[in-house]
């Protein structure tokens, strides 16, 4: 057993330390958890994301205070208890609905500026894949939480996406059946999809937070230059006072200072939306109850999946599937299909700057055409070809960093 | 001694292995089965619709598991196809009412003979063919059964049998 001092007063600093090691705890993730001075604002971003994160974690525990699971009760329990009788409910709900949306924002810049630093290269391979399952796993999230309040959109983005495991021509309707637990979207499907939502899910997501964390504990944060930076050496400077010629600083409480002020200023933004423009996240047609014998006029889903939804549309049934199955993991294998060794700003790279801003206009013209309907010829034509260009980026991506030059 | 050690250890492994992947494998059957539908849905999954009083060319929509099923009684002028339910000199169609598309209901337009689905344009003519837009295969047809002028959706009779053998439905 350790050493216990008999004088120290409970609770008391050495006190607690001898418990719990306090001092080691906060050493390890704070004050000694080096961060290399030249980042800019948009590492803050893990910040904001963990802080939304837990904003939507309480605003959900509120509104499943009164939320009732049941096709019958859902939809009054959401538009009229919680948002007419609870005292504030409508906060809780606005800021759990703008927080669902506005958290895949973020997401996508974290990615994007994950992509153009190559922060996802070598020695850090781990931070991406586990952060694109807990992209994957907020997805689920969204999309379960979306069936909730059992509004017109909710049943049918249930009805189209469940209907998707039935695996084109596969017709494997036996598994979508076994998924929702009725021929339709019904009861079984409202409550399992609730306990995905309010348990599995974000549990799943805890852990994978912790995972993202501990993936970066060892290789560091990337910085903006690329530069390979020997932390303990550093560390050692800076612990030796020579804070100006270190390349790094601690976590806490110095770096956090700057998370905090960047949040500071997500807060303002977020909360705007929260109190002035909440409609935005809140689809209109979802303000009808859902009626499984009547479809909206058109069906698409909220803005963050638009893209992927429109990888699905122009192609043929089976096709779509497919080309949809691959956009969801091709992520994934960004680290292996980039096989440049250079660790760098994508503007200081070869072809892969013109890839980088390729592939995220590509994405941004696949979003707006996904929310458009596709009667019209152009724009479903325009989709088609943004749609195939996502593909075509993917496969000149290995052949044009493989050509790279090591900087 | 070393080698009977270790054999014994083993042994504890394998048998431990063992016992935990039988217990894995009915932990995931029990998982499994909880996530089917239940019996009393299944029970509903069964629906009699009588014909008798169909009118020509008015569709009807029943449902059936929830989803609408278009009946149609086919007027003396249409035309008659492989796919249609017959009973006695009626000529019937009877589908499920979601887009072979992305499953929204079409609406059928009398006048014309068609459905027009409103979120993506696809067209089917009155026997359920797909006759313009993005839908890759004709209008499903229902298990059903014909009972005099009654029909029993969800049970497969011998008309239903063979269309299913002739590929006209899935």
């Amino acid at each position: 057993m350790a050493h216990f001092d008999e004088n120290a007063k409970p609770f008391s600093q050495k006190w607690l330390d001898e418990r719990l090691a306090v001092s080691t705890l906060k050493r390890v993730l704070q004050t000694e958890y080096w961060i290399p001075k030249n980042i800019n604002f948009l590492w803050a971003m893990g910040m904001v994301l963990a802080a939304t994160f837990g904003i939507l974690l309480v605003s959900g525990i509120f509104l499943l205070m009164y939320y009732k699971p049941d096709t019958n009760l859902a939809f009054d329990s959401v538009n009229y208890t919680i948002m007419s009788e609870v005292g504030y409910g409508w906060l809780w709900r606005h800021i759990h609905g703008v927080g669902a949306s506005v958290v895949f924002l973020i997401i996508y810049i974290h990615m994007f500026v994950g992509i153009y630093y190559g922060s996802y290269k070598r020695g850090r391979e781990l931070i991406w894949l586990s952060g694109m399952l807990l992209f994957v796993t907020f997805s689920a999230e969204a999309f379960s939480g979306y069936m909730l309040p059992w509004g017109q959109m909710s049943y049918w983005a249930g009805m189209v996406i469940t209907n998707l495991f039935s695996g084109g021509s596969l017709e494997a309707y036996g598994l979508v059946e076994w998924i929702r637990g009725d021929y339709v979207p019904g009861d079984a499907f409202l409550t399992r999809f609730f306990m995905l939502h309010v348990l599995l899910l974000p549990l799943a997501i805890i852990g994978l937070i912790v995972l993202h964390f501990g993936t970066l504990r060892l290789p560091h944060v990337n910085n903006q230059d690329g530069e390979e930076i020997d932390f303990e050496e550093a560390a050692e400077l800076y612990k030796a006072g020579k804070v100006k010629e270190s390349k790094v600083i601690p976590f806490s409480p110095v770096f956090l200072s700057k998370d905090v002020f960047v949040m500071g200023v997500y807060f303002i933004f977020f909360f705007y939306l929260v109190f002035y423009h909440f409609e935005f996240a809140m689809d209109p047609v979802n303000f009808d109850p859902a009626d499984g014998l009547k479809t909206p006029a058109h069906i698409y889903p909220e803005w963050y999946f638009l893209w992927s939804y429109e990888i699905l549309r122009p192609f043929s049934k089976d096709l779509g599937l497919i080309a949809f199955g691959i956009a969801q993991v091709i992520f994934f294998a960004l680290p292996f299909l980039d096989r440049s060794p250079n660790v760098a700003p994508a503007s200081r790279r070869g072809l892969f700057k013109y890839w980088f801003w390729a592939m995220l206009i590509d994405m941004i013209i696949l979003t707006f055409m996904g929310k458009l309907p596709p009667t019209d010829a152009l724009f479903a034509n325009i989709g088609l070809i943004a749609a195939l260009t996502f593909f075509a980026l993917w496969i000149a991506l290995p052949i044009i960093t493989k050509k790279e030059k090591k900087l | 001694m070393a080698n009977n050690t270790k054999g014994r250890r083993d042994f504890m492994g394998m048998a431990l292995g063992g016992f935990t992947a039988l217990g894995g494998i009915g932990a995931l059957y029990a998982m499994k089965r909880t996530w089917d539908p239940l019996p009393s849905v299944k029970a509903a999954g069964f629906t009699t619709i009588d014909l008798s009083a169909a009118q020509p060319n008015v569709l009807n929509v029943e449902k059936w598991r929830g989803k609408p099923i278009f009946v149609l009684k086919k007027a003396k002028d249409m035309k008659t196809d492989p796919r249609d339910v017959v009973m006695g000199d009626d000529h019937f169609l009877v589908a499920i009412g979601l887009c072979t598309h992305l499953g929204c209901i079409p609406a059928y337009l009398g006048d014309e003979h068609k459905f027009k689905c409103a979120c993506h344009g696809g067209e089917f003519d009155a026997s359920g063919h797909q006759i313009f837009g993005p839908p890759p295969s004709p209008l499903e047809i229902p298990p059903f059964k014909i009972d005099g002028t009654k029909l029993v959706l969800g049970e497969e009779g011998p008309e239903y049998q063979k269309m299913k053998a002739d590929g006209l439905t899935v």
